[in-house]
């Protein structure tokens, strides 16, 4: 098997190490993900998530154990640049991501930096902003676009360096339901259509079951991990966790617990809700 | 009536190139201990709306009153609606300022003139309804959590005591476990101690669950207000201007295309429950 994109091994992190103020945020993770999957990773505040999302692009480098991304060790320092290239960060506030004064400037800020040649990089602006479906609005000021537009540039800003990775730190939280149909819709589109890895953090469960695997942390350490129709099925171990199922997973649930067991207990939709009450007989 | 809204319009930029008409002819009514859920796509002219009720924003047209008297008259000092109406703005942590959690929270009710003796004991009961530790009021604020931060921001307007709170999206970036401690104190005080709640929100689940009126507001104009059976009603339309219905109703909804007899104006996880066991039973 080939080596996994990101690998974990032994993984643990505290901030303010050796300081009284010590906080151990990640605890002994293990983890791969393999190029081309789509992972999200859910945890109430302070579950060590964006802990372990900055470690993945070498913000961050583990006080114990490693992180190899692409086959460097993140701890390489002559290396973190190429790290970076490799994997994009999406952050949540749309507003502090983006730096120039029109919507193709930003695009091509990152590219500049790498210093690849100028016609180049503007065959990368145009086939990112194509992308992510913002080309009409190339030369427009990043002020004036919606919450989902400027993530949509965000994430355009990232794919022109060519990525294989990109992280997604709760890119949709500060998002109306319209920005964040715009910001998942092109998430999906990088990971099936470009087979761009995706690692996602959020909160909101309509966008972790789109994911190929669910990881759950708590208190830094990796505590529930599956597809997501195995993760959700676990109501009550997610509910103790404070986390959300979707709300025909809680039903579903609920109806078991009445006594119901024809309905099983994985089911994800509404459609599928339907379904199965179409077919009993 | 406490707030009444009259043919309210306001533009942005007047004058200008950029000039853009933001409410065009509101008029509203709000009654004392209502819990009203404002909703409406980006854009839709809520926030410009809310910011009306206590007077940070003039209007180009139109007049609000409060308890009857325009609030933009020599009748009222802004100062005493501001007093009245407590507004919780969207991510109120970006405002704390205090060098302590303390001072943060008694900034509101020692400009209000509440006495030096009685701000320890204001300060305590916000705290305490906001479900914050009191042995937390020495801390910085900055050293707190995101989820603490947006509780000493709540906690700084409501010891000033407003009878009408208006929270634009207060659960906007926070987890589960913060977004429900959130709404569970709003709907604390809406009961307990009576006040007159405006909520704006994105999440219908929430506002369904919550709210006892729903206002849904599209290109500045208020174009649907009712019970949330009633707005719910309008489950296309909504989806036209950007919104949805909650998850509950769809579902409810979709078995009833399927020639299922249920009820679909229910829009919680307990009310649908009860409807498919009903379907079970036939089974």
């Amino acid at each position: 098997m080939a080596e996994a994109l990101i690998k974990f091994t032994d993984v643990s992190f505290s901030y303010s190490a050796d300081s009284p103020q010590e906080f151990e945020a990640l605890t002994g993770i293990n983890l791969e993900i393999e190029a081309g999957e789509f992972v999200a990773v859910l945890g109430h505040n302070g579950s060590g998530k964006s802990t372990l999302a900055k470690h993945i692009n070498a913000l961050l480098v583990p006080t114990a154990g490693n992180v190899v991304v692409a086959g460097i060790d993140t701890r390489d320092f002559d290396r973190v640049w190429e790290i970076r290239q490799n994997v994009g960060m999406v952050f949540q506030n749309p507003d502090n991501q983006l730096v120039a004064t029109t919507v193709e400037e930003d695009v091509a800020f990152g590219p500049e930096n790498l210093g690849i040649p100028t016609p180049e990089i503007h065959r990368r602006v145009d086939e990112a902003l194509e992308l992510v479906g913002m080309n009409e609005f190339r030369l427009r000021s990043p002020h004036q676009l919606s919450g989902g537009q400027k993530q949509r540039v965000a994430i355009a800003g990232m794919i022109a360096m060519r990525p294989r990775c990109i992280v997604l730190d709760e890119p949709t939280a500060m998002l109306d339901p319209v920005g964040r149909q715009e910001v998942m819709d092109t998430v999906l589109k990088l990971n099936r259509q470009e087979g761009i890895t995706i690692v996602l953090i959020t909160h909101a469960m309509e966008e972790a079951i789109l994911a190929d695997r669910i990881v759950v942390m708590e208190e830094g350490r990796v505590v529930l991990t599956g597809v997501p129709r195995a993760v959700f099925s676990q109501v009550e171990t997610l509910t103790q966790l404070r986390l959300d199922v979707p709300q025909v997973t809680a039903l579903a649930n609920r109806l078991r617990q009445r006594g119901y067991d024809q309905i099983p207990n994985n089911i994800l939709t509404i459609e599928e809700m339907v379904n199965v009450l179409c077919q009993l007989e | 009536m406490p707030i009444r809204v009259e043919g309210l319009s306001y533009i942005y930029n007047a004058g200008q190139p950029m000039e853009k008409l933001a409410l065009n002819n509101v008029s509203l009514a709000i009654e004392d201990g209502e819990f009203i859920g404002l909703i409406g796509h980006t854009g839709s002219g809520k926030s410009t709306l809310v910011q009306h009720f206590n007077g940070l924003l003039k209007p180009t047209k139109g007049r609000i009153y409060l308890d009857g008297v325009d609030i933009h008259s020599k009748e009222i000092t802004l100062r005493s609606v501001r007093q009245q109406v407590g507004m919780v703005f969207q991510y109120p942590e970006y405002q704390l300022f205090g060098e302590t959690v303390f001072e943060d929270v008694a900034f509101g009710p020692k400009n209000m003139g509440v006495p030096e003796h009685q701000l320890a004991e204001r300060v305590e009961w916000a705290l305490n309804l906001v479900g914050l530790d009191i042995g937390l009021k020495d801390r910085s604020p900055f050293e707190l959590s995101g989820g603490q931060k947006r509780k000493v921001a709540i906690a700084g307007v409501i010891a000033m005591q407003p009878r009408i709170l208006i929270l634009d999206e207060p659960t906007a970036g926070l987890d589960p476990k913060g977004r429900d401690e959130v709404l569970s104190l709003v709907s604390r005080l809406h009961q307990e101690e009576k006040t007159t709640i405006i909520l704006v929100s994105h999440s219908m689940e929430d506002i369904a669950r919550l709210a006892t009126r729903l206002v849904v507001m599209a290109n500045g104009e208020i174009v649907l207000e009712g019970t949330p059976e009633a707005v719910f009603q309008h489950a296309d339309y909504l989806e036209r201007i950007g919104l949805g219905v909650p998850q509950m109703k769809k579902l409810l909804q979709a078995l009833q295309e399927q020639g299922f007899d249920v009820h679909p104006d229910h829009y919680t996880i307990e009310a649908a429950e009860g409807e498919i066991v009903k379907i079970l039973e036939t089974k």
